[in-house]
């Protein structure tokens, strides 16, 4: 018995030593990024190619995702409205679910999946493949050169989706409120401007700049502590799309506190 | 010149490199030999900065090179040039971008110039006119020799290879050791070549190092490599398992 909570005990101290020193490592990376930001952005070519990747390449899916988060949110709307609000607030419900959260959060969660999947998978094959070992023994600062433009791209491209995902999940909601719940455009149009404030769309792009960061990082701090060969590659994609999205929605959580309870308070 | 004393590297336990001691004079060309295994590649990276040791000195030109600040280490990189094991090109860039590469970060060359010292250095080991292609579509030889393009586009002072002949045909191992050697009479760069390729270290070393369970257990001209009876050496040279199996037997 004894052996055995000492076996536990031992276990639990590892795994927190092993946690601490993950978070003292990822907190390095993004110091080294900070420091090299300047040299970095130098070289702006490397963060429009980034922005074309993490942005462009990701908008088919953020259109798909957001038309039907929108189509989704008047369906219920109109659902829960029934015999207690009237329906032409549905508007108004759409706008301010997907501006301040539904916008930001579902974006970041498909970008997280998509680009941190492939910074991870593009970092980890060049690290087993000695790509990021040629760029040091080049005098080329790895972090600078990789790792900067993936975050800055990421950091200014996902409140551009999220800005994206909000218009097209208020036209998803517009549509199925004029087609299937049957109110007119004017009615849903009145609405949405009914109860708009800019607080609550600076909030989602807020949160959106966090998010972009966060996914940026984790993809390269994965990508770059890559072992092994594929099986080591498809371990680092993993990791980075899980702890993308995690810290995401710890994040949305964090800050909905901070905007809401202290910053937007009045 | 490059001087080694007392390098010592653990690495999952266990200890690659044991005390290396090793000097490569100014303008030769060192052969580093040993089994798969015993920590050649990881000598390289430490003479680079790829790696720390956990003991011991490097010196280049006499400057101590372990520990070195960020900045420091970089102005002795710049003086290196490296050839990895598979070539490590960057796949998202054509052949002229990853050639032009550390000219572009490292000096104030205009586009023409750099455009011009890209196709000399690929004319240099054989690839004129392959500026556009991608390192996915050459073959291994040819990164390879890409790769060796990248590294002396700078004009290095020191040359690194670590295994430049492996997973090559014997014709294009043959052209890697002629390009080395011809690199180093045209250059005249002080080289490391890492190797299990005995063909390859006879015909590119001026000097022969074996490396057996983290030191250097022997060196000499390969002349003197040829004659020798120490057991491990001929054991290498010749290809031969029989200690091997000794071990696997017992």
């Amino acid at each position: 018995m004894t052996a055995l909570t000492l076996r536990g005990y031992e276990f639990l101290r590892r795994r927190a030593l092993d946690a601490i020193a993950e978070v003292g490592r990822v907190a390095l990376l993004m110091l080294e990024t900070f420091r090299t930001l300047g040299r970095g952005l130098r070289a702006f070519r490397l963060v429009v190619d980034q922005m074309h990747t993490i942005g462009v390449q990701s908008l088919m899916l953020v259109v798909i995702v957001s038309l039907f988060t929108g189509a989704v949110a008047a369906v219920q709307a109109a659902y829960q409205f029934s015999n207690v609000v009237p329906l032409k607030y549905i508007g108004s419900v759409i706008l301010r679910s997907v501006i301040i959260e539904l916008g930001p959060v579902l974006t970041a969660l498909i970008v997280g999946g998509r680009v941190g999947a492939s910074i991870a998978a593009e970092l980890g094959s060049m690290r087993v493949t000695e790509q990021i070992d040629a760029l040091e023994a080049m005098a080329i600062n790895p972090v600078r050169y990789l790792v900067v433009p993936r975050v800055v791209a990421a950091v200014i491209m996902l409140p551009v989706l999220t800005v994206m995902a909000n218009a097209i999940a208020i036209t998803g909601g517009w549509m199925v409120s004029i087609t299937s719940i049957g109110i007119s455009s004017h009615t849903y149009i009145t609405g949405l401007k009914q109860f708009f404030y800019m607080k609550d769309l600076w909030s989602g792009l807020i949160k959106s700049v966090f998010f972009g960061a966060i996914i940026g990082w984790m993809g390269c701090y994965h990508g770059f502590r890559t072992e092994g060969g594929a099986e080591g590659v498809g371990v680092a994609t993993t990791r980075a799309v899980v702890a993308s999205c995690v810290q995401v929605l710890i994040i949305d959580y964090v800050l909905a506190n901070v905007l809401f309870r202290f910053i937007f308070a009045s | 010149m490059i001087t080694i004393r007392g390098l010592r590297k653990k690495l999952s336990g266990r200890w690659v490199l044991d005390g290396v001691d090793l000097d490569i004079p100014a303008g030769r060309t060192v052969v580093v030999m040993g089994r798969s295994g015993t920590g050649k590649s990881v000598l390289l990276k430490n003479i680079i900065g790829l790696m720390s040791p956990d003991a011991g000195r490097i010196e280049v030109d006499g400057q101590p090179v372990v520990g070195l600040p960020e900045r420091e280490l970089n102005d002795v990189r710049k003086r290196f040039g490296m050839v990895f094991q598979g070539a490590a090109l960057f796949d998202s860039l054509t052949v002229g971008e990853n050639v032009a590469l550390p000219l572009r970060e490292h000096t104030t060359l205009s586009r023409e110039a750099i455009r011009s010292r890209v196709a000399e250095r690929l004319e240099w080991v054989g690839l004129a006119g392959v500026e556009g292609m991608k390192p996915a579509s050459l073959s291994g030889g040819m990164r390879k020799r890409v790769g060796l393009a990248r590294a002396i586009a700078m004009d290095p002072a020191y040359m690194l290879y670590d295994e430049p002949t492996t997973g090559l045909d014997p014709i294009m191992a043959d052209v890697i050791n002629r390009l080395i050697r011809s690199l180093q009479q045209r250059i005249g760069v002080t080289s490391i070549v890492v190797t299990h390729d005995m063909a390859s270290a006879f015909h590119v070393g001026d000097e022969l190092a074996m490396l057996h369970e983290g030191r250097i257990v022997f060196t000499g001209t390969p002349g003197e490599v040829r004659a020798t009876q120490e057991p491990l050496v001929r054991q290498f040279i010749e290809g031969t398992s029989e200690a091997v199996e000794g071990q696997l037997g017992e």
